[in-house]
């Protein structure tokens, strides 16, 4: 297997006055291509930070972090844009879609900034929501639509440019115990697909679907193991 | 993101915010419209007034009594300064001192009451000489002018404008009837042509021409003072030399030097000049009112964008970490704004032509719309929108996607 993701001594630290705040005290994690990895820390765990660097919403102040070949530590703000733009595929808890837009538009949005053409846009749109159940709900507003069913749209957005990492920030936080199993088992079928996921949850049971956990308290990993109860088809 | 993906979702944005969008857009509709009214106004003024002097004719010298301290007064009181005499106009008339005039025509001016029947219609009695028609440009639609035999004798002769021939006569033909003047009856022989429109209250239509003796006689008058001389020069290009002739025989006659002379020589470029000086100075300040809404209107746009960049922190946020890079959130701020501000430019310029051709119809005022100052009123609204757009745009665009999408 090659690794997708490398993190290598990675530190950040957050300056505020003459106060220093250390959210991450050297990490080092390998994930390879088709895992489905959880990410379990309690809040103020360094968990969010991790999160952002993962993401290439933020860069590390030490260390390097490759994705997908890429080196990113050293990518101006414009350059860091472009791989989230066509490496990540970002599922948040509070779903983030724009309300004034359809469902179909909201999928759509990340291949406006890729690039692609009005038409072939439309159709990966609508092939990805229908990937996650929703061909019926193209034309459908955010408002329109349930608390479960915007987060597939959210998933659908996350899968429309076949990014290389499913990065899943509390997917399942804003949901009822029938849209997380909901959501839950579509992140399964992905994975099942072949999919490299990671989630990151302060829930247990959450975590128990993924392959393999990562337990990160104070800036540190703290447990690096795969799961029990890892279901079928994890191949890590 | 292409250009035209840009200015959709802009255009979306604006959509989506309807009321909002159209109260920001206010500020610079008043603004465009207002500027274009106004310098329509302004030009549309000085286009009357400038047909009005040139019904004049271009070569002609107008001599009034009283000295001129500048373009734009005359010094001396009212009644005060009859100055000028019929002898002056003869000594001009007179080819070796005034070389370069081909025409002189003194004229008297009064208010009379002319009855006809039982009409009675007050209008000015003209008193002057054979050679105003020729000065004046003036032709006739009826009738003849008077002779030289007539202003000789102060004959009971009188050519009427044609306002006061279809308000004493209608539509009966008034060449030989009579009319009575302070109960002296008089016979019309002749009606002029129509000057043109005149906007002003004294019309050249609504006049009683007569030889200078009898309007003295009508009026009671025995003075031999003029209230104004016309000059006619040979042509345009000696007007010059004949203004200087006839300024310094007048000056030599009266015994002044041409800086304080006690009369005034105008000629129609002076006329013109100061008309247009008046008009220039309400067009800049009606302008500079406008402009002033119209910067008022560019600060309500950036105000506008100031809050939707507040209120739309987590769409920024997401379209960042979706891909959309600082430049490419920029951009998207600045097209909004700048299609705020051609929005309202476009509904000014409406607003604006419409009115232009409203307007004349509930004011005596022609309104002419400039093609260079309408699109500058569009360049304007345009880099207002870029203008107070590259603030909050550049806001959005810093904003780092972490916080962004924090926010709540």
């Amino acid at each position: 297997m090659s690794a997708i993701i490398e993190l290598g001594g990675v530190r950040k630290t957050y300056r505020s006055g003459a106060v220093e705040f250390e959210a991450l005290r050297g990490i080092d994690i390998r994930i390879d291509t088709g895992e489905y990895v959880a990410v379990i820390g309690p809040s103020g765990s360094g968990k969010s930070t991790l999160m952002n660097i993962l993401g290439c919403l933020d860069v590390p102040t030490e260390g390097h972090y490759v994705l997908a070949g890429e080196d990113t530590s050293s990518l101006d703000e414009a350059e860091l844009a472009a791989i989230r733009n066509r490496r990540i595929g970002f599922v948040f808890q509070q779903f983030h879609l724009l309300p004034s837009m359809s469902a179909l538009r909201n999928v759509e949005l990340p291949l406006i900034y890729a690039g692609l053409s009005r038409a072939d846009r439309r159709e990966r749109a609508a092939e990805a929501l229908a990937k996650v159940g929703l061909a019926e709900r193209l034309d459908h507003r955010p408002g329109e639509l349930s608390g479960g069913q915007q987060q597939r749209v959210a998933v659908a957005r996350a899968l429309v440019t076949e990014p290389a990492l499913l990065l899943a920030d509390e997917p399942t936080g804003n949901l009822d115990s029938r849209s997380t199993r909901d959501v839950l088992g579509l992140l399964d079928e992905l994975h099942d697909a072949g999919r490299t996921i990671v989630l990151i949850t302060h829930e247990q049971d959450v975590a128990a679907r993924a392959g393999r956990s990562l337990v990160i308290d104070d800036g540190l990993i703290t447990s690096d193991r795969a799961t029990a109860a890892a279901p079928a088809g994890a191949t890590s | 993101m292409s250009w035209w993906e840009t200015v959709r979702s802009g255009l979306a944005a604006i959509r989506a915010h309807r009321l909002r969008s159209a109260l920001t857009v206010l500020g610079i509709v008043i603004g465009i419209s207002s500027v274009i009214l106004t310098v329509g106004l302004g030009q549309g003024a000085q286009q009357e007034v400038e047909d009005q002097i040139d019904a004049l004719g271009s070569n002609l010298l107008i001599v009034s009594p009283g000295s001129s301290t500048d373009s734009s007064g005359n010094r001396g009181g009212f009644g005060s300064a009859s100055t000028l005499t019929l002898a002056d106009a003869a000594a001009i008339a007179d080819e070796d001192a005034v070389p370069d005039a081909s025409g002189v025509a003194p004229t008297t001016s009064s208010s009379v009451s002319l009855v006809s029947g039982d009409t009675n219609w007050t209008t000015s009695l003209v008193g002057t000489t054979t050679a105003w028609p020729d000065v004046r440009s003036r032709e006739l639609s009826a009738g003849r002018f008077f002779t030289a035999a007539e202003a000789e004798q102060g004959a009971a002769v009188a050519v009427i404008g044609p306002d006061t021939a279809s308000e004493l006569f209608g539509v009966q033909s008034p060449v030989g009837q009579q009319v009575s003047v302070n109960g002296t009856r008089i016979t019309v022989i002749g009606v002029l042509v129509s000057s043109g429109a005149s906007s002003s209250g004294t019309s050249e239509d609504d006049v009683a021409v007569v030889p200078v003796g009898t309007a003295s006689r009508l009026i009671g008058s025995t003075s031999t003072t003029v209230s104004t001389i016309y000059v006619a020069a040979v042509d345009e290009d000696v007007l010059a030399a004949a203004h200087q002739e006839v300024q310094a025989l007048l000056a030599n006659r009266h015994g002044v030097s041409t800086v304080d002379a006690d009369f005034s020589i105008a000629t129609q470029d002076s006329l013109v000049e100061t008309a247009n000086e008046t008009n220039r100075t309400f067009t800049v300040l009606l302008g500079g009112v406008a402009g002033i809404s119209l910067l008022v209107g560019g600060i309500g746009v950036m105000n506008i964008m100031l809050v939707s960049v507040t209120e739309r922190v987590r769409e920024i946020g997401l379209r960042k970490a979706l891909g959309a890079a600082p430049r490419v959130i920029r951009r998207q701020f600045l097209v909004e704004a700048s299609l705020l501000g051609l929005t309202g430019g476009l509904v000014g310029i409406l607003i604006g032509v419409v009115g232009a051709q409203l307007l004349p119809r509930f004011i005596d005022q022609a309104v002419s719309i400039s093609l260079v100052a309408t699109l500058a009123a569009l360049a304007t609204s345009l880099a207002l929108g870029v203008g107070f757009g590259v603030y909050p745009a550049g806001r959005a665009a810093r904003l780092t996607p972490i916080d962004a999408l924090r926010s709540e």
